[in-house]
């Protein structure tokens, strides 16, 4: 549509300059035809009014086709051939007609900068079809298809299993907001993920973010099944930070860069609703906190090290005025050579949580962790290993621990295929021998890799 | 809960912390180093110019580190290749630089290929069955001297905006790379013109418009498909075609695996040719105009050597 729009424009001052030179060329020509006649100052006048209507009914008439025209390139995909231009019978010196068909290098009008998705593009090469698109999301749907084999007596997954669907919608709401919407399908129903509008240029070097999403406690809580490098979740994610769903409400977070000449440093401040597997709010009062600190730094160009810690706080399930905070500190170790970047990796991860959860009885001090680690050894493939140790939020007598393996295949960035195999000790004294596997696979746009 | 308080005065403090940092006039952060290079030529010393990727780097995979988003939150302009090229890296990273001037539709956001040349638009339906496309055209097109230029020229006129002192001498630094290009342009054109028409094979499809100019005609790829690593079929099909074809020019970019490459050679008696297509891909290569001479210089050797037609 850019592309047709401006031939249009190009085209506009050939055509103006025809109308201009038209009637000045036929006014010229009226001499040599009559050139006895002396005329009066009468027949002069009217002589003018005369091509003043002239000049005014060509005028009119290429007003006219121009607007046709201009309904007409609108009409046209750029590919197919523009019909012929049908020459009306009053034709004057003929302007070029528009070049038909679309050459196979669009060339764009420099400094038609636009503000269209993330990256500013507009995709010119769909035509008129495309124009209503252009303000669309980009939209993307991952599947997340589960099975497990073995035997686990005390949280037994399904044999197989559509676990969830997630369809994304990303797009910048206007000149200062974008919106990105996570919506989980999953047999259990629908439900909003994430959904949040994100401030990007707030004065004061601030980023806020308002809606829901998933609380920036540690990292493991702040992935999407999708991005997690496991089938499962780690075991303590589940004893101490609510399970599959995780940490993750309604509220605001707004975070700042704090400036030192050492590192990436990023403060975050965030208050939630209260209404997540751990913090219940039952007073509108009652909202849970959240804080983090984050640093990185390189420490090669192919090796860094990413630091952070969280703490959050506020009303849990059991009752008003029954609390849990939570504390955790987490450290990621990286490692990709740029020249090989897409055949070796390597990623080191470790999380580590307190609880301290009041309850009727007494307050509980859980503590749990898990270390992993991650690393490609060809294009498609990667291998990893974690250990899970972790108390239960509300009795830290119980301890579930145990290794696990996967092995991951990507036939390419938009599908991969996942084994892991777990041994976990329950703190019941059932051992789980199990083998998990999992397909991961995404249509539509092509969304950011996560880091 | 005392303790919770203290913590949250603490970050609250910390977020209070008002930083007076030192700037420079102009900070530009390109995403890559053909763009640094060339935003270098016009800026000179009156700018400061960052690149994030590497030149030995797959530009498709760059990491979104967060310390490109420091970078990224000084940056006064944000130059980028486009066409989809950086979709998987520079979006994240310039939502949380907290920067305005360089957000999508601000004055500091070039996107570079709304000024040139584009090859490879796909005509037809585009879908992921034909590997890693991008449908709006090759994103590797700075690779056409041409776009050179014309990247430059919208430098020119960025620079002068974000600086207008200073525009007599991006004017004066615009006309000497543009006649520094035109003579490189000249030397090229001269020693590619014995073998325009020479058949070659490529890894990726990262050469299509340095082929264009310099009359290369690329048969086949090593990759099945864009973004598609090499599969034992397709690499037995190729070697029948350059076999048939009697090719002998093997391109492969610095940052792909060359035992596939290596082994189609030894099959066909090609020479593999690691060509950086990037400022910054070898030693070599710190600037624009020295990429094509490194890569013509390169090419015309292998061509004399293995005397391909």
């Amino acid at each position: 549509m850019l592309r047709s729009s401006f031939t249009l424009t190009s085209l506009r001052p050939v055509l103006a300059a025809a109308l201009v030179i038209a009637p000045a060329f036929a006014y010229a020509q009226t001499p040599a035809v009559q050139p006895a006649a002396q005329p009066t100052a009468q027949q002069l006048r009217e002589e003018v009014e005369r091509l003043r209507a002239e000049f005014e009914a060509v005028r009119d008439s290429y007003g006219e086709r121009l607007a046709a025209l201009e309904a007409r390139l609108k009409g046209i995909e750029p590919g197919q051939p523009v019909p012929p231009v049908v020459t009306p019978p009053t034709a004057a010196p003929t302007a070029p007609p528009p070049t038909p068909g679309a050459p196979t290098e669009a060339q764009v009008p420099a400094g038609a900068t636009g503000a269209g998705g993330p990256t500013g593009s507009l995709p010119f090469y769909g035509g008129a079809s495309a124009m209503s698109k252009i303000f669309n999301p980009d939209i993307a749907v991952i599947g997340n298809f589960l099975g497990a084999f073995g035997e686990n007596d005390v949280n037994p997954r399904p044999a197989f299993e559509m676990n969830e669907a997630e369809a994304t919608f990303q797009a910048v709401v206007d000149p200062y907001a974008r919106a990105d919407f996570f919506l989980a399908f999953s047999p259990e129903g629908v439900e909003i993920e994430e959904g949040f509008l994100t401030f990007p240029t707030l004065p004061g070097g601030l980023l806020a973010k308002v809606g829901k999403f998933k609380q920036q406690v540690g990292k493991a809580n702040t992935l999407h099944p999708h991005q997690l490098p496991w089938v499962d979740q780690p075991v303590v994610i589940d004893n101490l930070l609510g399970g599959d769903e995780g940490l993750n409400d309604s509220g605001i977070s707004v975070s700042r860069l704090i400036s030192n000449p050492w590192m990436f440093l990023e403060a975050t401040g965030e208050v939630y609703q209260g209404s997540s597997s751990v913090f219940q709010s039952f007073e509108r009062s009652d909202v849970s906190w959240v804080g983090r600190v984050r640093g990185y730094r390189d420490l090669t160009e192919a090796t860094n090290l990413d630091v952070g810690a969280s703490i959050a706080y506020g009303n849990n399930d059991v009752g008003p005025g029954f609390d849990t905070r939570l504390v955790g500190i987490d450290a990621t170790l990286r490692y990709r050579p740029l020249r090989r970047a897409i055949y070796r990796r390597f990623m080191g991860r470790t999380e580590l949580f307190w609880s301290d959860r009041e309850q009727v009885a007494d307050d509980v001090s859980a503590f749990g962790f898990y270390a992993s680690g991650e690393y490609q050894f060809a294009r498609r493939w990667f291998t990893g290993v974690r250990y899970d140790w972790s108390e239960r939020a509300f009795d830290s007598s119980l301890v579930d621990k145990g290794p696990s393996v996967t092995l991951t295949y990507w036939p390419s960035e938009f599908s991969q295929v996942r084994g892991q195999y777990r041994r976990l000790r329950y703190a019941e004294g059932a051992t789980a021998n199990e083998f998990l596997f999992q397909f991961l696979f995404s249509i539509g746009a092509h969304g950011a890799h996560t880091f | 809960m005392k303790r919770t308080f203290l913590i949250s005065t603490a970050i609250a403090a910390i977020l209070a912390v008002n930083t007076a940092a030192v700037r420079a006039a102009v900070n530009v952060v390109t995403t890559t180093e053909d763009l640094w290079s060339i935003v270098k030529e016009i800026a000179g010393d009156k700018v400061s110019v960052e690149s994030i990727a590497r030149g030995y780097q797959d530009p498709h995979f760059v990491e979104a580190k967060p310390s490109f988003i420091l970078k990224l939150n000084r940056a006064d302009l944000l130059a980028l290749v486009g066409l989809e090229l950086e979709q998987a890296w520079l979006p994240p990273l310039v939502t949380q630089s907290r920067n305005a001037k360089i957000q999508p539709g601000s004055p500091g956001y070039l996107d570079a290929s709304r000024t040139v040349k584009i090859a490879d638009i796909p005509t037809g339906p585009v879908t992921r069955a034909m590997g890693d496309v991008h449908p709006q055209g090759n994103p590797h097109y700075w690779l056409d001297p041409e776009n050179g230029r014309r990247i430059a020229k919208a430098v020119q006129a960025k620079l002068t905006e974000l600086n207008p002192a200073d525009s007599a001498y991006f004017a004066e630094r615009y006309a000497d790379f543009d006649r520094r290009l035109a003579e490189g342009e000249k030397r090229w054109q001269a020693a590619m013109a014995p073998y325009k028409g020479i058949k070659i094979v490529t890894y990726h499809r990262s050469w299509t418009n340095f082929a264009q100019v310099f009359g290369l005609d690329v048969i086949g790829y090593v990759e099945p498909k864009p973004g598609i690593p090499p599969s034992p079929a397709h690499t037995l099909t190729l070697v029948q075609e350059m076999k048939s074809q009697n090719v002998k020019i093997i391109l492969v970019e610095p940052y792909f695996d060359v035992k596939t490459p290596n082994a189609i050679a030894r099959d066909t008696g090609a020479t593999v040719l690691v060509m950086p297509p990037s400022v910054g891909g070898v030693k070599e290569v710190p600037g624009y105009i020295q990429l094509f001479d490194y890569n013509i210089n390169l090419l015309v050797a292998a061509i004399k050597k293995t005397g391909a037609r």
